[in-house]
This record gives C-alpha cells, sequence and structure tokens, in this order.
C-alpha cells in the first residue's frame, strides 16, 4: 500500500517559553505528520500546546528545537508572509475599516494577483459562504457568525497549501455551531486543502476529523481516527478526555492466551472479569498479579437484576440514581469501594420491570468491551 | 538560517527576520531619543558642570575653571564685611515661599477640586462628557492669558475691588495685586483643572454601589466620605497633587506677573542669576536643586502608585 | 428617612462648591473677553462696545510677525514630533518588556518631568554658548527646543490609541502574505491615524502655547506671540492685549473642540 503524501509536518518540535527566570514549555519533542487532503484536528485541554503547535506550522512561533516541513521542505526560517498556510483566527480578526469584500481580497492582493482574477476569486468565495449580500459592508457591522465565514473566505481565497483554524468555533452559539461544522466539513472536501483544527471540544473533533491528535502538556498523548481514540485509548487521560469512561482498578488473577481474568478491587474476593485482549498489549506485561486499569465505556456495559439464577460474570453494587435522558437512561451505580459506575442504556431496550432506587443491581459488559490501561 | 533536522537535541537559532526586531526598535526609536538628548537631557548635563564653575564676569562662566561657589551660594552667603559665611536670607525666603506657596495651592486646589470632581462624576452619563469638556476649556487658554485675566480681576480698578466698592463693603481698594495671595490664587486658577481631571477619572470609575452598602450600614455621609469615598479615590488624589505641585514649584510667569518682582519665586529667582544677577553657576545649581525636589516628589508618587496597586494610565 | 428622596450620590455642599468654582473658573476669561470689545483704553473701565482694538492688534506688525512666527515654529515642531512620536510609540507599545524599554520610555516623557524653567536656562547655557561660536541666530533653535518637549505630548494620545488596536491584525496581515512594511502601511497606519492626528493637534497647542523655554531660547527680535504678549504686559496695557488674547483664546478653543470631537470618534 503506498504511504499516502504528507503535506505539512514537525518533527521533535521542542518550544519553550523563557521570561526572566522562568521557564515554560509548551511544547516537548512534538512529532506529527499530517497527510494531503486530511482534516486533521489537535485537541486537548487548554495549555496542552495545542494552539503553539498551529502557530509553529503557520511561523508565529519558532521552534526552539526541531523543524517544521511543508511538502518535504524546512520551512521553520520563514516568516508567516512568506509561507503558503494561512490562517483562521480564534477572534476572526478581520480588518476593521475594510469592507467585507475588502478583508477576502487583501490576501490575494498581497500575492499580487492580477485584478480581474482578484475580483472573480472574491466573487467565488463570497458564494463559498452565502456572503454576497454583505459584501460591500465593514465588517465592523456584521454578526458573529457572518465574521467566521468572512474570516473563512479569506483565509481560503490565496488558495493556500495548508490551512490552519484556531478554535474557530468557539465563539458561536450551539446552534450555529452544528451548522458551522457540516459547512466546514463540505468545504474541506470541496476545496480538497489540508485542514488542521485546533479544538478543545471533543465531541467537535470526533464528528469533523479524518484524524485526531490528543495533546496534554506539551505532548501527544495519541493520533488515529475519532473511532480508535474512541474506542481504544491508549493512556487513561485520553479515555478520560474523550467522552464518558468508567475506570475499575484491579489485579490480573489469570492469564489465559489472549483471555485474561482480572480482578476488580471493587468485586469483592473471588470475582473476577474475563477480559479479550488484542494483539497490541504489551505481552510481557500480562501476567498474574500484575496490576491493571480497565476503562469501560457506559453504553458498553448493561445494569442486570441480581439474583441466584444469574451465571453472567457481574460486579455489584447500590443504585445511587436513574437519570431520564430522553434517549436514554444513565444508571448510577456505587461500588464497593465507593467509586461510581455509568452505565448507559438506550431506551428502545426495555429493561423488562424497572429498577428501583438503592437496589442492588449487578454491572455487566462484554470481554472485548474493557480496555486495559497501564498505571 | 539553516538548522539541523536530524534528532540530536540542537536548539534552533533565531531566524534572520527575528533578529532584526530588535535592531528596528531601537531605529525606530532614535529619532525621538536623540532630539530629546540634544535639547533637553543634554543640556541639564551641561547645566550640571556649569554648576561646578566660576561664574564669569559679564555673565557665563570662566570655562574649565572649578569651583563649588555656585553651589554654596544656594543657601549660604559671604559676608562683604567680615568674610564669613552666613545664611543666604534672601535665597532661602524664596525657597520657603516657593515651598509654602506651592502646597498651599495643592491643598486649595484640592478643596475646590475635590467636590468640582465629585459633582461631575456624579452627573447623568451623557452630560458628564460635556462638562468634562467645560473645565478643560479654560486650560486651553494660553498660561499668559489666563495669568492677564486673574491680574485684571483683582488688580485696584478690577471687577473685585470695584464691586466691593459698589456693595459698600469697604471705602478703598484693597491691594491684592502683588502680594504673595495673589500668587496663590493665580496659580491655583491656573493649575486647577490639573487637580480635577485625574480626581475625575478616580472618581468616574468609583462603584456607588459600595456607597449604597455604606449608607445600609448606618454610616453618615461624612464617615462615607471618609471611609469608603476617600479611600477609593486615593490613586486620583494623588495623581492631582502631584500634577499642582510640581508646575507650581517651578512656576515663573505666574509668580512674575502677578507677584511684581518683589516676590519672587524659585523660577524668578533663577531666572534673574541668568540676567542682572550674573551668575550663572549659582543659577544653574538652583536650577538642578529645583529640579531634584520635583523629581523626588515624582519618584514619592510612583511607589505610592505602585504600591497600592493602580496601574499606570 | 421622611418625604425627602434619598440620593446616594450628593454629598452636601458639594454641588455649591462645585458651580461656585465653575463661576470663578470662567470669570476672569469672560472679564478678559468683554473688554476686548472696550471702546474706551481701559482694560478695567467700560465705555462702550468697539471692535476698534481688534482692528489695532490686526493692523499691528509687531503682532502680525509673532504670530506668524508662532504658527510656522508650531507647525514644523508639532510635525517633527508627531513623526518621531508615531515612530517611538510603535517600538514602546504592545511589546513585552525588553531591555531598554523602560530607558526609553523614561527619555521620552523626560520633557514631562522637569519644570519648564529649568529647561529653559540649560538651553540658554548651551544654545548661547552655540550662538557665538556658529553666529548662526536662526529659527532652528527655536524648533528643535519645541520639538524636544513637544514628543511627548504626541506620544500620549499614539500610545493610547495604539494599546488598544488588536495586534492579532498586524498578523493576520502577516499570515496573507503581507510583509512587514505593506501590513504597517495598510493596516497599522490606517488604524492609528486618529491617534496621530490628535498628537499632533496636542503638540501644535503645545507649542504654540509655549512662553518660558521661548523666551529664554528665542534671539533678540524673535518674538512668538506669548513672547510678544509677555513683553507687552510689562509696558503699558491696552485692551488691544485682550483683542489679541481673545483671537489666540478662540483659536485655541478651536482646535481642542475639534480634537475633543475627532477622539470621541474613535471611540465608538
Amino acid at each position: 500500500m503506498q504511504s499516502p503524501s504528507i503535506a505539512v509536518e514537525a518533527k521533535n518540535v521542542t518550544k519553550i517559553f523563557s521570561q526572566g527566570k522562568k521557564r515554560f514549555t509548551a511544547l516537548d519533542n512534538v512529532s506529527i505528520a499530517i497527510r494531503k487532503n486530511e482534516f486533521f484536528t489537535l485537541l486537548g485541554p487548554s495549555g496542552c500546546g495545542k494552539t503553539t503547535l498551529l502557530r509553529a506550522f503557520a511561523g508565529f512561533e519558532h521552534p526552539s528545537q526541531g523543524s517544521i516541513l511543508l511538502y518535504g521542505e524546512d520551512i521553520a526560517h520563514l516568516p508567516p508572509y512568506q509561507r503558503p498556510i494561512n490562517t483562521v483566527f480564534q477572534n476572526y480578526a478581520l480588518f476593521p475599516h475594510m469592507t467585507v469584500a475588502g478583508n477576502i481580497a487583501f490576501g490575494l492582493e498581497m500575492q499580487g494577483k492580477p485584478k480581474a482574477e482578484i475580483e472573480e476569486t472574491v466573487d467565488r468565495m463570497l458564494d463559498l459562504v452565502q456572503m454576497q449580500p454583505m459584501r460591500d459592508r465593514l465588517t465592523s457591522q456584521i454578526s458573529g457568525g457572518q465574521q467566521q465565514r468572512v474570516a473563512l473566505a479569506r483565509a481560503l481565497a490565496p488558495s493556500p497549501k495548508v490551512l490552519l483554524l484556531d478554535e474557530p468555533l468557539s465563539a458561536l452559539d450551539y446552534k450555529l455551531r452544528k451548522e458551522m461544522q457540516i459547512e466546514l466539513k463540505r468545504l474541506q472536501s470541496e476545496t480538497g486543502i489540508t485542514f488542521i483544527f485546533v479544538t478543545h471540544d471533543q465531541e467537535e473533533a470526533l464528528t469533523m476529523s479524518d484524524r485526531i491528535a490528543v495533546m496534554a502538556g506539551g505532548r501527544i498523548l495519541q493520533v488515529g481516527s475519532p473511532h480508535d481514540i474512541y474506542e481504544r485509548p491508549a493512556e487513561r487521560f485520553v479515555a478520560d478526555f474523550i467522552g464518558e469512561t468508567n475506570f475499575l482498578e484491579g489485579k490480573i488473577s489469570a492469564v489465559e492466551g489472549n483471555n485474561i481474568s482480572v480482578t476488580p478491587d471493587a468485586a469483592g474476593a473471588g470475582r473476577s472479569i474475563q477480559i479479550a485482549v488484542d494483539s497490541e498489549q504489551p505481552q510481557a506485561k500480562l501476567k498474574t498479579g500484575q496490576r491493571v486499569t480497565l476503562a469501560i465505556r457506559p453504553e458498553h456495559s448493561q445494569v442486570i437484576r441480581v439474583g441466584p439464577e444469574s451465571d453472567e460474570a457481574f460486579i455489584s453494587g447500590n443504585l445511587d440514581n436513574i437519570v431520564y435522558f430522553g434517549t436514554d437512561t444513565h444508571y448510577h451505580v456505587r461500588l464497593s469501594d465507593g467509586s461510581l459506575f455509568i452505565v448507559r442504556q438506550q431506551n428502545s431496550q426495555i429493561l423488562g420491570d424497572t429498577l428501583a432506587k438503592n437496589e442492588t443491581v449487578g454491572i455487566h459488559f462484554a470481554a472485548d468491551a474493557a480496555r486495559i490501561l497501564w498505571d | 538560517m539553516t538548522t539541523k533536522t536530524d534528532a540530536t537535541n540542537t536548539t534552533n537559532t533565531l531566524p534572520a527576520y527575528q533578529k532584526r526586531e530588535a535592531l528596528n526598535r531601537w531605529l525606530l526609536s532614535l529619532p525621538a531619543l536623540s532630539i530629546i538628548m540634544l535639547a533637553a537631557i543634554g543640556p541639564l548635563l551641561i547645566m550640571l558642570m556649569y554648576s561646578f564653575m566660576v561664574k564669569g564676569d559679564y555673565g557665563g562662566v570662566k570655562l574649565w575653571e572649578f569651583s563649588f561657589d555656585g553651589w554654596m551660594n544656594v543657601f549660604l552667603q559671604r559676608d562683604i564685611f567680615d568674610d564669613t559665611l552666613g545664611f543666604a536670607d534672601a535665597h532661602l525666603t524664596i525657597f520657603w515661599r516657593s515651598l509654602k506657596l506651592s502646597i498651599l495651592t495643592t491643598l486649595t486646589a484640592l478643596a475646590f477640586g475635590f467636590p468640582t470632581a465629585y459633582f461631575i462624576a456624579t452627573r447623568p452619563k451623557h452630560t458628564r462628557e460635556i462638562w468634562v469638556f467645560l473645565i478643560t476649556i479654560p486650560f486651553w487658554a494660553n498660561l499668559l492669558i489666563r495669568t492677564f485675566a486673574i491680574q485684571e480681576v483683582i488688580r485696584n480698578e478690577g471687577i473685585i475691588n470695584n464691586t466691593l466698592l459698589a456693595v459698600g463693603i469697604i471705602d478703598s481698594p484693597i491691594q491684592m495685586l502683588y502680594t504673595d495671595g495673589a500668587i496663590l490664587f493665580g496659580m491655583v486658577y491656573v493649575y486647577l483643572p490639573l487637580m480635577v481631571l485625574p480626581l475625575y477619572a478616580s472618581m468616574e470609575k468609583l462603584d456607588f454601589r459600595l456607597v449604597e452598602a455604606g449608607y445600609d450600614l448606618y454610616a453618615t455621609r461624612w464617615k462615607v466620605l471618609k471611609r469608603i469615598i476617600l479611600p477609593m479615590v486615593k490613586p486620583g488624589m494623588i495623581a492631582g497633587c502631584i500634577l499642582v505641585f510640581i508646575p507650581s514649584l517651578g512656576a515663573y510667569v505666574t509668580p512674575r506677573l502677578l507677584g511684581g518682582g518683589k516676590n519672587m519665586m524659585l523660577g524668578n529667582l533663577i531666572e534673574s542669576q541668568f540676567g542682572a544677577g550674573r551668575n550663572w553657576p549659582l543659577g544653574s545649581a538652583i536650577s538642578i536643586t529645583l529640579m531634584l525636589v520635583v523629581m523626588f516628589a515624582l519618584l514619592f508618587y510612583v511607589r505610592n502608585v505602585t504600591r497600592s496597586g493602580a496601574g499606570h494610565g | 428617612m421622611g418625604n425627602r428622596h434619598f440620593n446616594v450620590r450628593t454629598l452636601p455642599g458639594f454641588g455649591f462648591v462645585a458651580l461656585l468654582t465653575f463661576f470663578l473658573l470662567y470669570l476672569p476669561i469672560c472679564m478678559l473677553v468683554i473688554y476686548a470689545f472696550n471702546s474706551g483704553d481701559s482694560i478695567v473701565q467700560w465705555e462702550g462696545f468697539s471692535l476698534r482694538w481688534f482692528e489695532t492688534a490686526l493692523n499691528n506688525e509687531a503682532v502680525q510677525e509673532a504670530a506668524g512666527r508662532s504658527v510656522l515654529i508650531a507647525v514644523i515642531a508639532a510635525t517633527g514630533a508627531t513623526i518621531c512620536a508615531t515612530m517611538a510609540a510603535l517600538a514602546t507599545t504592545r511589546v513585552r518588556p525588553y531591555p531598554g524599554l523602560a530607558f526609553k520610555y523614561a527619555v521620552i516623557n523626560q520633557p514631562l518631568m522637569v519644570p519648564e524653567i529649568v529647561t529653559a536656562v540649560a538651553l540658554l547655557i548651551v544654545f548661547s554658548k552655540i550662538k557665538v561660536w556658529t553666529g548662526y541666530s536662526g529659527l532652528t533653535y527655536l524648533v528643535l527646543a519645541h520639538t524636544a518637549f513637544c514628543i511627548p505630548f504626541a506620544y500620549l494620545p499614539i500610545r493610547a490609541r495604539l494599546e488598544t488596536m488588536d495586534s492579532g491584525l498586524e498578523a493576520a496581515a502577516a499570515d496573507l502574505y503581507a510583509t512587514p512594511w505593506k501590513a504597517f502601511r495598510l493596516i497599522t497606519l490606517p488604524l492609528l491615524r486618529p491617534g496621530i492626528i490628535a498628537g499632533f493637534m496636542l503638540a501644535f497647542v503645545i507649542s504654540l502655547d509655549d512662553v518660558v523655554i521661548t523666551e529664554f531660547v528665542k534671539s533678540g527680535g524673535q518674538e512668538t506671540l506669548p513672547t510678544y504678549m509677555l513683553g507687552q504686559l510689562r509696558r503699558s496695557i491696552t485692551p488691544e492685549i485682550n483683542a489679541i488674547a481673545t483671537v489666540f483664546l478662540a483659536f485655541s478653543v478651536l482646535i481642542v473642540t475639534a480634537f475633543f470631537f475627532t477622539s470621541r470618534k474613535k471611540s465608538e
């Protein structure tokens, strides 16, 4: 299989900010390769370094160590105005003394394109983001959502090789945000430009991206498709940050090839659960007595009645709360070690007799639903 | 600047375009810095040198002949008969008058300026700017014009005396012009807007809900003023006092026009040394002294502002 | 509490003192302006309404010369000061503290920190020596001195305006292929313009009004309007002085009103 061509790449990039005696490491030996025509997202909490990395691509931060490559060429020494990379800024940074059309035309004018071409491109961009009727308005006279679209058009007009988007939707209200997410996805596939998108909203990342890089503390924790990241988180942080996860601490009680038995701390002595591991897991660590953390998604588990006839493996706990959500119901189960385990079941599955609060219930999940995380 | 792309830990040097930034900043500041050095700071240093030289016979100095006489004569003088050193009474009187008048000016300006600033700050929002505008208009009249206007008002044939005579309170005009009081009146008049504006700036930010809370907790108006309003407008008060004190200490035109040559302040004393007094080293020394006092007052202000946590404007 | 409406904001006596202050502030100036229209020769005895003193002042050659010189110096000094101040503001605003910044800031503001009389005699010392050495006693000394003390006045509004400008705009321009010079010309400068205009007007008025430094730096016969007036005040005073002062005042107020309204517009 031919490896996909790389559009932009960071190799061992470290960025340290120093002010007097204080030093802050924003990026710690970050390496990442983003493919052509990809919708790539940098996802992480604030302060994780995602914006710094984006700015390093744009040319606003210079790496203390390492290199930035565009189509294989080192561009770290190039100032921003010499890089064929454009940015959609978080606060849009539209030029207030210019019209919508003037803003969109700016990059083309700086590139020295002929007037006719500029006009044609501006027209095309205005149509693309549906801002034709506003073309002669000053950017200070349009709404936030419209400003966002102008910022997008302005960055796309010069046909950059890569488009960087720095949390562009964070200022929009919920409904508008959802609309723009679909818009952006459409634009990316239509124009074929590589998009690098920065956000702290994991839902946004999951819905829009071809691939996601989860970042924390200046490092990249995991890179993969939304499905990979969600179903197979590599670390506790990733599992916790993306969606909701239940964590069960426990000890390996038996190993049989690809099936291991784990005794959760909360299960009480003797009760163990069967876990199926995939070949990725480090064989060396699969030993009896090894402590592990299991990560189980709420929707991959079920609540069952506890009774003498039930022989499915389960962990028992106290049903603290039942929360009804319309489309599904959350069951909050308090385990014997005090931790809370949340089970999510769609309301299409009727649970026979309804359960009552403070009932003792059992939690069950399939062997391949749990993911092993190493402490 | 090329960077190594292997995996070993090599630190990148700054790209050329960022290195140029520091140089650019110096080049940009150069015109302003050099003009001020040339025509403001440089001459001060030369004046400092002059204060240590021997005075020339017809003014100026005997270049490169050094002496401490200039500085000594600031506070001391040699008796011409028995050659003993005594205090230069005339100078000390002037020092004292300048200090006294400056402090009085500041306090009077505060007394009138505080209610005025408060009044403007409590007007409804849309009229406030007009009041501020009104208080600054007199300030934009030339210093000479304002001082002359005061002169006209307080002279023996001026409107104050005429009104008092007409009403019958006095029989003959009161001599107001060419007194210390006239100078005080003039300086307050000239520098009042400098007190009002910073006070107003502080008061405008006053959160009147805190004042309401004070009243709610049984405070009287006086107590509210003393313990709630005053502490909160302190930065404005200090700024206003400094803005009035410093120029009044170095006032020249106002005491000249309103003091008439008899009631000299430091500015006039300095001028006379460069004019009829023909004692340039002495004039230089007094100027430097005045400058140091002013710098000291400024330092005090800066310390106070940074201590109270308020940022600079 | 009673029926009286308790206004949290009023303090007893403050309103009275404030209004009294306004009255006392305007009274002397109003008197001065009124007597400019006096038909008699006295500045305090009203004889009737007349415009003769305005006529005399306008026809007075010395006044014309002094006024012309004042304006010439003010225009050159304000222009020079504004250019220097704009460049200096760009180098010292919206930057993270760098070595030398505090020094620059102190130097630029230095003329504001020293009493005028001190600067005036210092300049007298230096310039009188240079006049003797070179034999040149033209307007350059005055222009130089005025430019120097006008710089901080032009600097203040420019810096204030610059600080409100989002530096992200220049970043966006760079992102869109604008070189630093183009970004400055097309983005920074247009947005900075209200500040530059305000700085120029402020510097212009400050230069026009200056009396102390001009008095000590000028060579014989080089009167500006304020120094001419100062000279006249030592001799016999006729309402001609009032007339000159009134025109001067009207001109200053005009400029300041314009300044006030442009700064109102830019804050919207």
